[in-house]
């Protein structure tokens, strides 16, 4: 089932789609000896991230140059059993033009858009539909998400039917089994096997950490993640008990510097689910900046999968721009 | 910069914390301070400028201390004392808790002002210095409240000088005020000369508590005050942190004086990576360790240890995490190392670092260096032991480094040092970690952290680090004495040789000294003939000198082993020692009645004490529990009782049999060795004693037993650096020389001032004993998968 890096795609396609800023990871050997030599000190790291919130706050214009950058890298998600085409072309919509006008030109910037829509595999076509003549990807949930546990045939299936529907990003869900019984090849292989069916779509491996158990586990299948080519590595489906933290966030940082610092590529990261306020975006992000660099701050490198998130940014904005706390009703709906 | 461009950029910009009501306070103080005595700020005096060391602007002037003024403060005190004291448990508590609760009120004019004072950044003062702080008082509040049912029979001190350094001075004031209120002691209060403003905003705090007149007293001003302090004749106890330098000057000025004291001194604390640590972690650990308020931390993770496998990763690692920390404006929210407290300190740190650091490899912090009082964050690697720097503290923002092969060698380079504050051991395997923590020569240890801090756990260090802790129970004891009077001590010379000496018995018993567990013929070769109170000769006994104290040490040292033996093993022998010693109590009485002249009861009841007493100490062996104290992070402090190491001891001349046993019994019990000098005018019992041992299996080296002159052989005791305890209860006025010579090593003294205990009695046995023999030891273990 083990595929050769070699044997991936690196299609003009590939190189040509508008978030594509650096190669892409090719994928390496799995090397268990790295993958066993990880360790995450929990107390250690919990320590880190409730200390970094009061070391690092940013003010002002920088706080709303921040906050327009964090638009930029969100997923506009929508995973609702109720989702219809008509709902997906409004978000796709608000997605074009997330920050009235009027706001934007106050703070003297241009148009900006947001990072991807997300959606189920049936709501691809009518998204890429109308996001036309953007570059805005259209992004699909993939491989029996969330809980990755129908046939495996249907679930590398899937994620063609979606690449075919149009989608370039494919968020994939690991078999959390894998992990929890340290079958770590078995992770590998199917991981492999997701970015190979992927072909030019990028593919971001979630790795549902709030189902991991431990930290350690959640750096082991990062790194077992990347060495399988994956182009993010995200924490959640959003549909777990415990979605992302800052945590899980600084261990899965970690592991993608490591992976960098030894093969010299960069892997993007994606904290998705309970991300809902503007201050923690801003977490988020200075915790990104000091563990990987302001590289790493940009659409092809980091996303944050939220729904409501845009709502509070879009609120600073306006009492950036005006002096005074705004509402939500001000600002149209997605 | 326009917003479009710091979307770009992404930079993080100012955000500056506002000073505007921290100056506004000195504005309304009219930018000059007098001193706090009896309860009022006196007129303020011409001294010296308080500074803020990040713009080098005048805070405000402050008054120099005068003699008067320190006689002023201490009779304020000292007429405040009893009736605190008398407030009872409770009454105090309240106190305690009001001032907690006013610090807390005022949190953030606190956390600014010392910012401004001392440069420390804002984060660190608002989100740990005062925190910790109140933290202190509500603690001590609580300590107040339960004394007086958990510590019966314990008195304050009285009158307590306290003086305090620069690096963390509300904290420091904290941990030196909140334990001696709460034990019934006032204080007369030095703050460093740099850093004095919040402790004048303290003193405005406790007259809003409504604190008794006097109860709290703050002296401004530069050495010669703490001087004055030192060495005033109405003060009791002296606590003290600071550089080891100063805290020996002051343990020579007040040797001899009555004065109990306490030091806290300097550092140069290991932070040892093992190769399977979390090393992203430990990188990061490094920055709270060194880099915090600008390495100016007296437990300092400031001497890195790394295993060689690891060496190159983990120090790219730290360079690159090095090049990310922000340096600047201290009252700038968004940074990490602000200023130097002084232009003074720099210039120390950047001398030591010129002329030692050539010795290995530079690495300088790449992030941009503002003008003026600011040192880069520094790492010098490939240092071996020998060099300057891995052993002097810096008290800077540079970390040494140097590597390990394997557990046991990391220890070795670990404790190559004279000081012994604190240690971090980063591994994820737990049998390793509390494996390496009890061997740290340290006072604190944390594994897989670094610079935790509590009220509820004890702070403190070993050997040149200073003696007594700082925070939990084992903290208050430094402002508690026994209560109950004591008569004077007489000196008991030995009996003078007689004109026609009686020789009962012409088959002579050669009394030899005991060292490593033979007997051994003292170096000088000279004895003293001992004869009874009726001029009869009772035999001769060997005058040691100096050489047989050295050698009497080295057996000491050589039988460290014991330290690792179990309670139970150690209790076995003590009985079988009490054991022996029953077999032979006529054999005993005899000789007690030969050597003093007291009449066949009494003799017998001595005997039969120091049985009871081996029992004592056989029964606490495995029963004088450490603690697990309470402490507000996910996980533990252990507080273990670690045995102080090598306890030389001039034992009681009064009764040469229990005298003995009462000192012996309990240093071997928590597992010291020791050097033991017996009863001068009465050593045959001593000597006999030695028969006793020999056939209880206790290893050599243990207990040594050198006999002769007392005065003669205190210096030599006292003074030997590879001895960690000294105690004098010689009825010889030795107290001063055994304080004066213990200067060398700082090693802990307990000595009589003259003063008579009961040895028959409860002052002849118990905690007391126990707390002397032994070092708390905090190890704290973060948990948590």
């Amino acid at each position: 089932m083990q595929s050769d890096p070699q044997t991936l795609d690196h299609s003009p396609a590939a190189a040509a789609l508008p978030q594509l800023g650096h190669a892409r990871n090719p994928g390496m050997a799995l090397d268990m000896d790295w993958v066993r030599a990880q360790q995450a000190n929990t107390s250690a790291i919990e320590r880190r991230t409730a200390a970094l919130p009061a070391r690092r706050s940013v003010k002002k214009d920088h706080q709303a140059a921040w906050l327009l950058k964090a638009i930029t890298l969100i997923d506009l998600t929508t995973l609702s059993g109720d989702d219809t085409a008509e709902r997906v072309r409004r978000l796709c919509a608000k997605a074009r033009q997330p920050v009235r006008a009027d706001l934007l030109a106050a703070l003297g910037m241009g148009p900006i858009h947001v990072g991807a829509v997300c959606v189920y595999h049936e709501m691809v076509e009518p998204a890429v539909a109308a996001l036309e003549g953007t570059a805005i990807p259209v992004a699909a949930v993939s491989t029996g998400f969330p809980a990755g546990l129908s046939p495996y045939p249907l679930r590398v299936q899937e994620i063609r039917e979606s690449v075919k529907a149009g989608a370039s990003e494919i968020d994939i869900v690991i078999s959390r089994r894998h992990v929890l019984s340290g079958d770590w090849q078995a992770l590998y292989d199917e991981m492999r096997e997701f970015r190979a069916a992927c072909g030019a779509a990028h593919v971001k491996a979630i790795l549902a950490t709030g189902e991991l158990g431990t930290l350690r586990n959640v750096a082991r299948a990062s790194l077992v993640c990347m060495m399988a080519g994956a182009d993010f590595i995200k924490t959640s489906t959003g549909k777990e008990t415990v979605n992302a933290t800052l945590p899980v966030s600084l261990v899965m940082m970690r592991a993608i510097r490591d992976y960098w610092e030894r093969t010299g590529h960069r892997v993007g990261y994606k904290p998705a689910g309970g991300i809902s306020k503007a201050k923690d975006a801003l977490v988020y992000l200075a915790l990104l900046k000091e563990e990987l660099g302001d590289r790493w701050m940009q659409p092809d490198l980091f996303r944050f999968g939220a729904s409501s998130l845009l709502g509070d940014i879009e609120r600073q904005l306006e009492h950036h721009v005006t002096g005074q706390y705004s509402a939500a009703y001000r600002h149209p709906m997605g | 910069m326009t917003v479009k461009e710091l979307f770009e950029t992404m930079e993080y910009g100012p955000a500056p914390e506002s000073a505007a009501e921290a100056l506004a306070w000195l504005v309304d103080g009219g930018d000059r301070f007098g001193h706090f005595i009896d309860g009022r700020f006196t007129a303020p005096t011409d001294g010296f400028e308080s500074r803020n060391p990040a713009t080098g602007e005048v805070l405000a002037t402050l008054s120099q201390a005068t003699r008067e003024d320190v006689d002023a403060a201490v009779a304020a005190a000292r007429r405040a004392q009893a009736k605190w004291a008398r407030l009872g448990g409770h009454g105090r508590a309240k106190y305690l808790y009001a001032l907690a609760r006013l610090i807390q009120k005022h949190a953030r004019l606190f956390a600014v002002l010392e910012t401004l004072d001392n440069g420390k950044p804002i984060r660190e003062s608002r989100d740990i210095d005062i925190p910790l702080v109140h933290r202190h008082f509500y603690y001590h509040a609580g300590l107040a409240q339960l004394m007086e049912s958990e510590l019966p029979g314990h008195v304050p001190h009285g009158v307590c000088g306290q003086i305090i350094p620069w690096n963390f001075p509300l904290l420091m004031l904290a941990w030196k005020v909140a334990p001696a209120l709460a034990a019934g002691n006032t204080v007369v209060l030095k703050p460093a000369e740099y850093t004095s403003l919040s402790a004048l905003l303290f003193a405005d705090i406790c007259r809003e508590a409504g604190l008794p007149r006097g109860v709290v007293n703050i002296v401004t001003g530069e050495g010669a005050v703490g001087e004055m302090i030192v060495n005033h004749p109405g003060i009791d106890k002296i606590a003290f942190t600071g550089s080891t330098e100063v805290g020996r000057k002051i343990r020579a000025a007040t040797a001899g004086s009555g004065k109990a004291l306490t030091l806290e001194l300097g550092g140069k604390s290991p932070y040892i990576v093992f190769e399977d640590a979390d090393i992203d972690s430990a990188v990061e650990g490094l920055v709270d360790a060194i880099w915090f308020n600008q390495g100016q931390v007296c437990c300092a993770g400031s001497r890195l240890l790394v295993q060689e496998g690891i060496a190159p990763r983990f120090y790219d690692k730290l360079r690159a995490r090095m090049d990310k920390l922000r340096i600047g404006d201290p009252l700038d929210k968004c940074i990490d190392v602000g200023a130097v407290v002084d232009p003074v300190q720099l210039q120390t740190i950047t001398r030591m670092v010129e002329e030692g650091g050539a010795e290995g490899e530079i690495y300088r912090s790449a992030a941009p260096l503002p003008e003026g009082c600011y040192y880069p964050p520094t790492l010098i690697t490939g240092l071996s032991p020998a060099s300057t720097l891995m052993q002097e503290e810096i008290f800077g923002p540079v970390l040494v480094g140097t590597t390990f092969r394997t557990p046991a060698e990391a220890v070795q380079l670990a404790n190559n040092t004279r000081y012994g504050l604190a240690a971090s051991v980063w591994t994820e395997n737990v049998n390793l970690a509390l494996d390496i923590a009890p061997k740290l020569v340290a006072g604190v240890v944390w594994v897989n952290a670094t610079n935790l801090f509590d009220a509820a756990a004890g702070f403190g260090g070993m050997r040149e680090s200073g003696f007594g802790r700082e925070g939990g129970w084992e903290g208050l004891h430094a402002y508690l004495r026994a209560g109950g009077a004591t008569k004077p001590l007489k000196q008991i010379p030995p009996e003078g040789k007689p004109e026609e000496p009686e020789v009962a018995d012409p088959l002579d018993r050669t009394a030899k000294l005991y060292v490593g567990g033979k007997q051994a013929r003292p170096d000088g070769g000279y004895s003293r003939s001992v004869y009874s109170p009726r001029g009869r000769l009772l035999g001769h006994v060997g005058l040691g000198n100096r050489k047989d104290i050295r050698n009497a040490v080295e057996a000491a040292q050589g039988a460290k082993g014991w330290a690792k033996t179990t309670g139970h093993l150690r209790a076995q022998i003590l009985y079988y020692i009490a054991e022996n010693l029953s077999a032979r109590t006529a054999e005993f009485t005899e000789r007690l009645r030969g050597l003093t002249g007291q009449q066949e009861k009494s003799a017998r009841a001595e005997v039969e004490a120091a049985i009871a007493r081996l029992f004592t100490y056989a029964a606490w062996a495995d029963k004088y529990d450490g603690a697990a104290h309470s402490v507000p992070i996910r996980g533990v402090a252990l507080a273990m009782n670690a045995p102080v190491g090598v306890v030389g001891a001039l034992c009681p001349d009064e009764m040469p049999l229990l005298g003995l046993v009462s000192l012996m019994a309990p240093a071997i019990a928590m597992g010291n060795t020791c050097v033991l000098v017996p009863s001068e005018p009465y050593p045959l019992a001593a000597t006999d004693f030695y028969q006793v041992l020999d056939t209880s299996d206790l290893p050599a080296g243990v207990v040594n037993i050198v006999t002769g002159s007392h005065s003669e052989l205190a210096p030599a005791l006292a003074g030997h650096m590879d001895v960690d305890a000294c105690w004098c209860f010689s009825s010889t006025e030795l107290s001063a020389v055994v304080e004066r010579a213990s200067i060398h090593n700082l090693k802990r003294t307990w000595v009589n001032y003259g003063r008579a205990r009961d040895w028959m009695g409860a002052q002849g046995e118990g905690r007391e004993f126990l707390r002397a023999a032994t070092e708390v030891k905090n190890i704290w273990v973060p948990y948590g998968e």
